[in-house]
């Protein structure tokens, strides 16, 4: 072994045994400081014949490479070994508990109205709205019901002392059909449309509530059939439901507004004590409807031997009780947040085709 | 609408069994409410025979009786009843037997130290009726061991049917019959017209003064009758459907109004005074009527009244006065017509609802006004013995004389299913109507069914015997492709707001469109007030959102929680219109204690401010142009909220701190933050396509400046940043306050103000003299407004 390689495995050893920073930059200072060993073997080169520079020049150039990636090993293991130490000391309780900040929520009712149209703008309806401070025409009388006609018995309608052109009193409308005679009035045919929005019906007990939602559907148009109202509230349901076990019944019955009339059954079970709609073994009542009758498509101007179509209605509070389980009507309008968090939704829980309409 | 199995059958030839006559009723539209059998809870009564009844050894008022129930072994029961005694039949109870009407179940058990296996029941026990004085006593033919329901009559389903408004012809058994028949579940047995013979002539006056409201008033006398109770067959059918048998005429009376569906009244000739007369009633006349209260009368209503009084509210409700009693010898009954409209209207305007209006209202049939008379006499006479008169027939009733042109096609073409010609004719037929068949059919509509007024309800009579659950799911025609958006702007900004409002973190209320009037005062009063409100809570209509928020805040506060973000979304109802707004309401906490930052932070205006502000961002609302205005509504803390206003007269928003006397009103304690959005006053964006407009980041980065500048104390901050970005419109692209200062180096009567200026440069870096030439810019606009650069 040649004295050059005694001296780069002292080297080495003194610096691979530095214990910190300070003990290796001493060493590094000792062999490559300006008057340190390997310095002091470099200068000798200029002393030297050309011969031996030759030879003696790359054997000592690679002693100080050695010794330089020595100390530079050393110094990241050192510097390691030290950040090791520091972070050891710098433990936080990653279970103490953290802010999400507040959680808002969207109201059932809001929720299930964006479900609806989202539905239904899949089969060409558009959402129609309209006053909820109504007259008596488009309340009742271009609903075929007339002043004293019994029907008008089963709406408690809310009244104002302000009247209209005609000196009947205004009312608060007690469904959401005006906003269809409001539409048939416009004479855009053909119409596709849902009109959902708060009714009003001086009612108040465990399962009524003086102030609701309804949604009705209504569809004019050239060769519509009963058949196609049946379809169409089987589509919706099913969607709604997202349940492929839905099963309506359709009943004959009277509404003033539409001839033939039906009241429509929807199929249910019990499950833990809940109803869960699906199956045959029990119905419920769920939707009015029926074909718009021919005087109500006259009142509005149309001519009911071109064009007929459907109608129908239902609650919103009622399709959001079926679907999400709530079982008391009057807490939907207390504004509990305990409530509104627990049966709301988030933000984003927009309802879309490709995702589900339900949340 | 309720009837018995067997009395349907008297109407009805039919096998079915009462579950295939309630699924057809539901079916062809007469929906069954209920169906209940007497005799299913009467099950484990038997009829028993007491074979030996000997006084209890340890009680005066008790005996011990052995029965014989068909068991063959005797029975001992503990009994209280007086007439219990031996060969006595009555009703046995055994052990585990349900008794309705104590609500108790029978076990064996030691009366009195005697042990009792069973009970003989009383007609109350029973629920058969209110006696309780002693046991039942049956017949001395009643077999023993039989059940009792069935030996007494009592098996006899009973069917509640709701029948739609427009029915009149099934608010009678014999009406459901005729609907149950053409749909296939019997023949419909013909009605028996007796014939009555007058044995001299009516007494008595009858005439209708007011041929409107009372085109046809029919009576007539019967004299010499003997009015008891009615026969057990009768008063069980009445029980059975919820009537109080009260004697054997007005039991007949209400007999044959639920048979027929035709309303009759019976008067005690001897309280009449002069002619029975219908006309109408005068302004403030009275008539205490049958159900014991005293209505008063105006002239929009009819009655029937003689010289002296009012005996009835035509066609609603008969007068206590002249009604009959069981002393009662000579009657007039009668069967008249009253028009519907005024029916409907006097009962609505006395609040009385009757067997007779809900039947008048519907409409009568017109012609069954004479057989209703003769029948009513006969079975007044059946019961009550008696001589008829010869009858009264005053005015005539209208006559329904109608014709429908029909187009069998009709039937395809709305109910969407095709019935053959043949059959609907045979369905139209069964049911009254008369079709004369051919290109285009005439159709004769029955008396009794004035609904039926077109082919469109043609087709429903049609369709509902013919089965609603043979018309066909059809499709809907779909239009190619995708199907396109149907969303207005106005319900896409609703969608946004509501959505952004609850990423922000607000529970979303829906809250009363009505409120108390005492709380819409404070915000201007409410244009809209119920005349007929069904509490004080909820009188009138909003005039804003907050009312309805601020109670629900106060509610959830006072249940115990810290924070309250509440918002709707939802209309304002003010004198001109009604206007789509968001409300919202921040009340207690805006962030609760916590280890990280300490003390409970409460809201601020500032926290409304910035609410409003992110809501009309995502309405589109162009929220660089808005100012704030300082004049908010009187609900708010004058110098602590704000208008967010493209304009004077164009507020988008407004926001800030709930007056303190509101707050107080609404029985909140601490600052409440609230802020309304008027949807409808956000400008809406033209639509120019989904293209935007070019953009590249600009590839030099942007230089940041700092100012700070003294300015007087009362200057808004907002109009220093307007002046300050307005310096230099192309470089500064953006001006952020970053510090609020007062107090120590500022001197009195001024704030400081420190601003950081974002410089974009364009092509090429900024010179230190353009720098400088900026910095000029905006330290002069900033003197303008009395801003000096703080040293």
């Amino acid at each position: 072994m040649s004295d050059l390689e005694l001296i780069k495995r002292e080297w080495i050893a003194r610096i691979d045994g530095a214990r910190d920073l300070a003990a290796l930059e001493a060493e590094r200072v000792a062999a490559l400081g300006k008057q340190g060993a390997v310095t002091q073997l470099l200068k000798t080169l200029g002393a030297m014949s050309a011969e031996q520079r030759q030879s003696e020049g790359p054997r000592i150039h690679a002693l100080r490479e050695a010794v330089t990636e020595a100390v530079a090993a050393r110094k990241a293991a050192l510097e390691a070994a030290e950040l090791d130490r520091r972070l050891a000391t710098e433990t936080l309780d990653m279970t103490l508990p953290v802010e999400l900040g507040p959680q808002g929520s969207i109201h059932p009712v809001s929720q299930v109205m964006d479900e609806l149209a989202e539905i239904f703008s899949d089969l060409g309806f558009a959402v129609a709205t309209g006053p909820e401070i109504e007259d008596d025409w488009h309340n009742f009388t271009a609903l075929n019901i007339p002043e004293s006609h019994p029907a008008r018995a089963m709406h408690d309608t809310f009244y104002f002392e302000q009247t209209d052109a005609g000196g009947n009193r205004m009312l608060l409308r007690t469904h959401t059909s005006p906003v269809q005679i409001r539409i048939m009035q416009q004479h855009k045919l053909p119409i596709y449309a849902i009109m959902p929005g708060r009714t009003y019906r001086s009612d108040s007990d465990a399962t009524h509530t003086p102030m609701f939602h309804q949604v009705e559907g209504l569809v004019i148009d050239k060769g519509i059939t009963l058949g196609h109202l049946k379809w169409t509230l089987e589509t919706f349901l099913t969607a709604f439901f997202e349940r492929d076990d839905i099963v309506l019944r359709m009943r004959p019955s009277y509404f003033p507004f539409t001839e033939p009339s039906a009241e429509v059954d929807v199929g249910y079970h019990m499950e833990n004590g809940r109803r869960v709609l699906g199956g045959t073994e029990k119905w419920m009542e769920l939707l009015g409807s029926g074909m718009v009758h021919p005087k109500v498509i006259s009142n509005c101007g149309l001519d009911p031997d071109e064009y007929q179509g459907f109608a129908f209605g239902c609650g919103i509070d009622r399709l959001a009780m079926l679907k999400y389980g709530m079982d008391d009507l009057r807490a939907f309008f207390d504004g509990d947040m305990r409530w509104l968090r627990h049966y709301g939704f988030a933000a984003l829980d927009v309802p879309t085709l490709s995702g589900g309409v339900g949340a | 609408m309720k009837f018995t199995l067997s009395w349907l059958k008297e109407h009805l030839e039919t096998d079915a069994n009462v579950d295939q006559v309630a699924e057809t009723l539901t079916a062809i539209g007469l929906e069954v409410e209920s169906v209940e059998n007497p005799a299913d809870r009467l099950k484990p009564f038997v009829v028993a025979q007491v074979l030996t009844a000997e006084p209890h050894p340890q009680a005066d008022k008790l005996q011990v009786l052995t029965v014989d129930a068909g068991t063959g072994e005797p029975i001992q029961v503990v009994c209280g009843a007086p007439n219990a005694r031996a060969g006595l039949k009555g009703v046995f109870g055994p052990p585990g037997a349900y008794v309705p009407g104590s609500d108790l179940t029978l076990k064996v058990a030691a009366i009195r130290g005697v042990e009792s296996r069973g009970m003989m029941c009383s007609i109350r026990e029973l629920e058969l009726g209110e006696a309780h004085e002693g046991i039942i006593e049956l017949p001395a033919d009643a077999p023993v061991g039989a059940a009792f329901a069935e030996h007494a009559g009592l098996d006899d389903p009973v069917i509640d049917v709701a029948v739609t408004p427009n029915r009149q012809d099934a608010m009678g058994v014999h009406g459901i019959a005729r609907d149950l028949a053409a749909a296939g579940l019997g023949t419909l047995r013909p009605v028996a017209l007796p014939r009555i013979e007058g044995a001299f002539p009516c007494p008595i006056e009858i005439r209708t003064d007011d041929p409107e409201a009372c085109p046809a008033f029919f009576g007539r006398v019967v004299r010499g009758v003997r009015n008891g109770p009615s026969p057990e067959w009768l008063q069980r059918r009445l029980k059975a459907v919820g009537q109080r048998p009260i004697s054997a005429l007005v039991d007949m009376t209400n007999y044959v109004m639920l048979t027929y569906g035709r309303p009759l009244h019976v008067y005690d000739l001897a309280k009449l005074k002069g002619a029975l007369v219908a006309r109408r009633a005068r302004d403030g006349e009275e008539m205490l009527a049958l159900n014991g209260r005293t209505y008063r009368l105006d002239p929009t209503m009819t009655v029937i009244a003689d010289e002296e009084a009012v005996h009835d509210i035509g066609g609603i409700m008969g007068g206590e006065h002249s009604g009959v009693t069981e002393t009662t010898s000579d009657i007039v009954i009668e069967c008249a017509f009253f028009d519907p409209e005024h029916i409907a209207r006097t009962g609505q305007k006395l609040a009385l609802v009757s067997d007779a209006r809900s039947r008048f209202e519907r409409g009568v049939d017109p012609d069954f006004v004479e057989p209703g008379l003769a029948i009513a006499t006969a079975m007044a006479i059946e019961l009550a013995g008696g001589e008829p008169s010869e009858p009264i027939h005053a005015g005539a009733p209208p006559k329904l004389d109608r014709t429908i042109a029909y187009r069998p096609e009709r039937c395809r073409e709305l109910a969407g299913v095709d019935v053959p010609a043949e059959r609907q004719a045979e369905i139209l037929h069964r049911l009254g109507f008369e079709p004369t068949m051919g290109e285009t059919w005439q159709v004769k509509v029955p008396s009794w069914r004035r609904d039926a007024e077109g082919p469109a309800d043609l087709v429903e009579e049609i369709a509902r015997i013919y089965g609603y659950d043979k018309v066909p799911s059809t499709p809907l025609s779909r239009a190619p492709g995708v199907a396109r958006p149907t969303a207005t702007a106005e319900q896409k900004i609703e969608r946004k707001v509501r959505r952004t409002a609850a990423a922000r973190g607000l529970n979303e209320a829906v809250t009363w469109s009505f409120i108390p009037e005492a709380e819409a005062e404070p915000f201007g009063g409410s244009s809209w007030v119920l005349s007929n409100p069904i509490s004080e809570e909820m009188k009138v209509m909003r005039p804003s959102l907050l009312p309805g928020l601020l109670a629900a805040a106060r509610r959830n506060l006072a249940r115990g929680a810290e924070s309250v973000r509440l918002f709707e979304v939802g209309r304002r109802y003010r004198a001109d219109r009604e206007h789509p707004t968001l409300g919202l309401v921040l009340a207690g906490e805006r962030a609760p204690r916590h280890w990280r930052t300490g003390k409970a932070q409460p809201f601020d205006a500032h926290d409304a401010n910035a609410e409003a502000l992110a809501l009309l961002a995502a309405a589109g609302a162009p929220t660089d142009s808005l100012q704030v205005l300082g004049d908010a509504a009187a609900v708010y803390h004058p110098g602590r909220s704000g208008r967010l206003a493209l304009g004077p007269k164009n507020a988008l928003a407004e926001f800030g701190e709930l007056h303190p006397r509101v707050a107080r009103a609404f029985d909140l304690d601490g600052p409440v933050v609230a802020a309304e959005i008027f949807l409808d006053a956000v400008p809406q964006r033209r639509s120019t396509g989904f293209m935007r407009s070019a953009y590249a980041p600009p590839p030099l980065q942007a230089v940041k400046r700092d100012f700070a500048f003294l300015v007087p104390q009362a200057l808004p901050a907002d109009q220093l940043l307007r002046a300050v970005r307005g310096a230099d419109k192309t470089a500064i692209v953006g001006v952020r306050l970053f510090d609020l200062f007062t107090g120590t180096g500022v001197p009195e009567g001024r704030k400081s103000l420190a601003i950081e200026v974002k410089l974009q440069p364009g092509d090429r870096s900024f010179t230190d003299e353009a720098l400088k030439a900026i910095s000029d810019r905006i330290i002069a606009a900033a003197a303008k407004l009395d801003a000096t650069l703080r040293a």
